[in-house]
């Protein structure tokens, strides 16, 4: 069974039994589902409905920028943006987002490029061991986008609360979101002017 | 030939030419970690791989008597289940414990089970999913025995060694007589609780063979030592495994050990000639891949009448396995920091049916400082003394008992400028008289950062190629300290170089063993084996140049050369010298290769006593009614030799503080004494520090120059930051409420009532 971006090894005996489950009344349910990703459309065929969004791009599509921490929606490490909307992977089927356009930390940067809130990362020292980073940078990416908390460190760190850091990078993160909404709103105001 | 790469190192000059020392570069592995291309270990997929998940003990105690192996290997895409009836062999015992620092671990030996989480089955699946299904399926059935998780019913004894081989008693002066002449003596017993260490990586591994030769991605913070180890549980020829570890997200100290769960991969990877991908969840990380054991400490200290410590007794019981041993050297740290006559530090060991603990984050020292620098505050409040003004009067000018001077100690201007930013003057001595504007009670609070400076033996190479390209190489570990950054800057400072100048290889064992990463030593120990490797290759060069005819340099042996951007230049006449690639361009030599290293100097290790110190000032707000405790400020002054780069030191700063506020506020593994099981094994019941919760941190970076810690001049910076933290936050919260706390961490529970 050939899934996009990933080979499964051959054994036919997995198809066969697993869709037994997926038959409803004697119909068998479609297991395809399309998403848009970092701008790609995309068709995958999932053998399996127990796969989470998380899973998927990290063991299917190889997209392993998404990190795994608790796989219990605890600690934000998965973050991405489904429709725009800051999500826990980890708690998502990924037949649940069929049609959806999802962005992970592969899609920020442009080329060579990095996406203001990574390059504010970068600067401010935002990171240490760099695993919950992915995670920090989407969910700073979703809150800046939401027009919350501008200028405001205390509702920042509030808000960017869902996301652990182990290492303890808390301080340069909420310089970095501070920075890059500060920039953010510079940007906003030259288009309006514009 | 006397180049100026003397060993003299009390000659060098704080600042050296074409630095990158003291530059505050950005992360050089941080564009591919804010992009999501740094690959941990899980990240990788190699052909045909497999996924393996652990079965882990629900008991704490007994014996696993039934598994439905069948059931789960019925189930659609698993590959394989391993439990003691099929386990792999091991060419090493897993019960012997494997030098230097390996435990004793659980390869499904037999059916018993010595705590909660211990593996006790391995299933391996075409997908994680099935993996996952194949694992729930096992349903393993126990006889269970009485656990003892607790002080009541674990086994006391008298330890062999506390922390890494220590001595579990050390002492100093005669205690009885410095107690008989006290005037006032004040006692205490404080708790700490059992820790896990909750790297945001889960511990993976992908582990692949090709015949006897095995490949392993895993975040490992000892690359030669753990391959040394699997070579010998595999019975293969240590130059046959190869560890791949650029990144590791998070260590603390968990990924330096050989655990069950990865070995198991690795031989499950064996046995069914597929690639094999194992990562633990959350919740498997509370149990066989170590922890913060538990401590019961009891500090005892003899004051004189005029605030000064004659007397200094302090006690630690530690828990361990029932089946190994690994004490947290709690005591230990009242040994280098205050000056009494006479001192005492001793441990027992208490047997519970745990994991084994490890070395985490400050091992002994983070632990063991939390309950002295509360003990202080106590003795200087019974003197009636600030508690600045007590540490200061008890400054140790040298080592405690041994006399020794100190390589460097800048403690005092720690306490000055700690104090002046934090507005230490402002505080009323007396508890609970502080308000801010909203009548919440503020407290304020200060304790002292001590750590030592060890050094691991490792080794580096620099190559400097005909091109004029410079290649340094050193399997060094970046588990987010920095070490991609900080050791090319020191590898560049030797050579004359920018950072940027250079080609650095890190992160594989197949490249010189860098050491250990642990300790704080990493950036010393593996720096100067690349300072050296660098002073190592220009001399190669120097003693080509000066020998030639043909070169400026020509006769400048006795004079001496130096690293100028990229050229070497007489001592004597910088305006004198020649590009490296023209030095072998000329000598029809495609590359000269230095090699070395690190050692502390003998002598200087033998004379001096060698420690980082700082000072942490905190302020609490408490809540009056809901007794609700914020840590709303803190400031930390370190003295921690040559800063490498600011940048990132002041990061291990602020990560040390945060987590020394998790020790003093948050974090602590519950565990449910009738099953013996950690019951908030995840990370939404095991609280550590959140954005919201530090608010405000500062880091002050102290000077100091420190000619004999090592020549690069560098200490350590990574764990220091819990000590004095914790301690700083505890006596803020006394200074707001009046209530002493001292069991960690502390709750609202143990302030109700207010």
């Amino acid at each position: 069974m050939a899934i996009q971006g990933f080979i499964l090894p051959d054994i036919p005996s997995i198809a066969v039994q697993i869709s037994t489950s997926l038959f409803l009344n004697g119909v068998r349910m479609s297991l395809s589902i399309s998403l848009t990703i970092n701008g790609d459309a995309r068709t995958i065929v999932l053998e399996d409905p127990r796969v989470t969004l998380l899973d998927l791009l990290r063991e299917r599509l190889q997209l392993t920028g998404t990190k795994k921490g608790c796989d219990r929606g605890q600690c934000g490490a998965c973050t991405v943006l489904v429709d725009g909307r800051r999500i826990n992977s980890c708690l998502t089927l990924a037949m649940t987002v069929d049609g959806a356009h999802v962005t992970t930390i592969e899609g920020l940067a442009t080329g060579d490029e990095l996406h203001p809130v990574q390059a504010a990362f970068l600067e401010c020292d935002g990171l240490q061991c760099g695993y919950c980073t992915p995670g920090q940078i989407m969910s700073a990416v979703g809150l800046i986008a939401e027009g919350q908390a501008v200028g405001d460190p205390e509702r920042v760190r509030e808000l960017m609360s869902g996301n652990i850091c182990r290492c303890g990078a808390y301080k340069g993160i909420t310089e970095a979101v501070l920075a890059a909404m500060e920039k953010d709103a510079t940007i906003l105001k030259e288009r309006d002017a514009a | 030939m006397s180049l100026d790469l003397s060993s003299d190192t009390s000659a060098r000059p704080t600042t050296r030419y074409g630095s990158n020392s003291g530059q505050p570069l950005t992360r050089r592995d941080g564009i591919l970690k804010v992009t999501g291309q740094a690959t941990y270990a899980a990240d990788n997929h190699p052909a045909q791989l497999a996924y393996a998940v652990m079965v882990g003990a629900t008991i704490a105690r007994g014996r696993v008597t039934a598994m439905d192996v069948e059931a789960a290997s019925r189930h659609p895409g698993i590959i394989e289940v391993f439990t003691p009836d099929n386990a792999p062999a091991f060419a090493h015992d897993p019960d012997e414990k494997m030098p230097p620092f390996g435990f004793r671990l659980e390869l499904l030996q037999n059916h018993s089970v010595r705590y909660a989480g211990q593996p006790i089955a391995l299933v391996v699946a075409e997908t994680l999913e099935a993996a996952t299904e194949g694992a729930h399926l096992l349903q393993p059935v126990y006889e269970t025995d009485e656990a003892r998780t607790g002080l009541e019913n674990g086994v006391q004894f008298d330890p062999q060694a506390v922390g890494v081989g220590g001595p579990p008693s050390t002492s100093h002066g005669n205690l009885d007589t410095a107690f008989a002449a006290s005037e006032t003596i004040v006692e205490a017993e404080y708790s700490t609780p059992a820790q896990y260490h909750n790297a945001m990586e889960p511990h993976a591994v992908v582990a692949e063979w090709n015949g006897n030769h095995l490949t392993l991605d895993m975040p490992n913070q000892a690359l030669a030592m753990s391959c040394a180890s699997y070579a010998r549980y595999f019975d293969i020829p240590v130059e046959n495994v190869v560890i791949r570890s650029p990144f590791l997200g998070g260590g603390f100290g968990s990924k330096a050990i050989l655990n069950g769960p990865q070995i198991l991969a690795i031989a499950a990877a064996r046995k069914l000639k597929r690639p094999v991908k194992l990562a633990l969840t959350r919740a498997q990380m509370y149990g066989p891949v170590g922890h913060r054991g538990q401590t019961w400490q009891t500090l005892r200290m003899g004051l004189s009448a005029d605030g000064r410590l004659k007397a200094i007794h302090h006690r630690s019981i530690s828990a361990t396995s029932s089946f190994d041993d690994f004490l947290e050297p709690a005591a230990n740290a009242s040994l280098p920091l205050y000056a009494a006559d006479a001192l005492l530090a001793e441990h027992k060991g208490l047997r519970l049916d745990i994991g084994t603990p490890g070395p985490m984050r400050a091992p002994g020292e983070a632990s063991g400082s939390a309950a002295l620098e509360v003990a202080i505050d106590e003795a200087a409040e019974a003197c009636g003394l600030d508690p600045l003004e007590f540490r200061l009067l008890n400054y140790a000018e040298s080592e405690p008992g041994s006399g020794r001077p100190f390589s460097s100690k800048a403690l005092r201007e720690c306490y000055e400028r700690g104090a002046e930013v934090f507005g230490w003057q402002q505080r009323l001595r007396a508890p609970r008289t502080m308000r801010d504007d909203n009548g919440l009670l503020v407290g304020w609070g200060m304790g002292t950062a001590v750590f030592p400076c060890p050094m691991f033996p490792a080794q580096a190479r620099t190559t400097v190629r005909a091109d004029g390209s410079v290649l340094v190489e050193t399997g060094g570990v970046d588990m987010g300290q920095g070490a991609w950054t900080a050791l090319a800057q020191i590898a560049a400072e030797a050579l004359g170089l920018e950072a940027h100048e250079i080609e650095f290889r890190s992160g594989v064992s197949t490249l010189p063993d860098a050491g250990v990463a642990g300790g704080s030593g990493h950036t010393a120990s593996a720096g100067l084996a690349l300072s050296n490797s660098g002073l190592d290759a220009l001399a190669k060069l120097a003693e080509i140049a000066t020998n030639d005819p043909d070169s400026p340099l020509f006769g400048a042996g006795n004079i001496g050369v130096l690293p100028r951007g990229g050229r070497l230049v007489r001592r004597d006449d910088e305006s004198r010298g020649e590009r490296f690639a023209d030095i072998l361009t000329r000598a029809k030599q495609s590359e000269v290769i230095g090699e070395a290293k690190s050692m502390r100097e003998p002598g200087n290790a033998e004379k001096f006593a060698m420690y980082s110190h700082g000072a942490v000032f905190a302020e609490v707000k408490v809540d009056p009614d809901l007794g609700q405790i914020r840590t709303t400020r803190m400031v930390g002054a370190f003295a921690a030799g040559r800063v490498i780069n600011p940048r990132l030191v002041r990061s291990q700063y602020y990560g040390g503080m945060i987590w020394g506020t998790s020790f003093a506020l948050h974090e602590a593994a519950l565990i449910d004494h009738r099953t013996g099981r950690v019951m908030n094994a995840d990370l939404a019941e095991y609280h550590v520090p959140v954005n919201a919760d530090v608010p405000s941190l500062e880091a002050i970076l102290v000077a100091e120059d420190d000619p004999y810690v090592n020549a690069i001049g560098v200490k350590g910076v990574g764990e220091i930051g819990i000590t004095g933290t914790v301690g700083a936050i505890a006596n803020a919260v006394w200074h707001a409420t009046g209530r002493r706390v001292r069991n960690f961490p502390i709750h609202i529970e143990d302030i109700l009532g207010l």
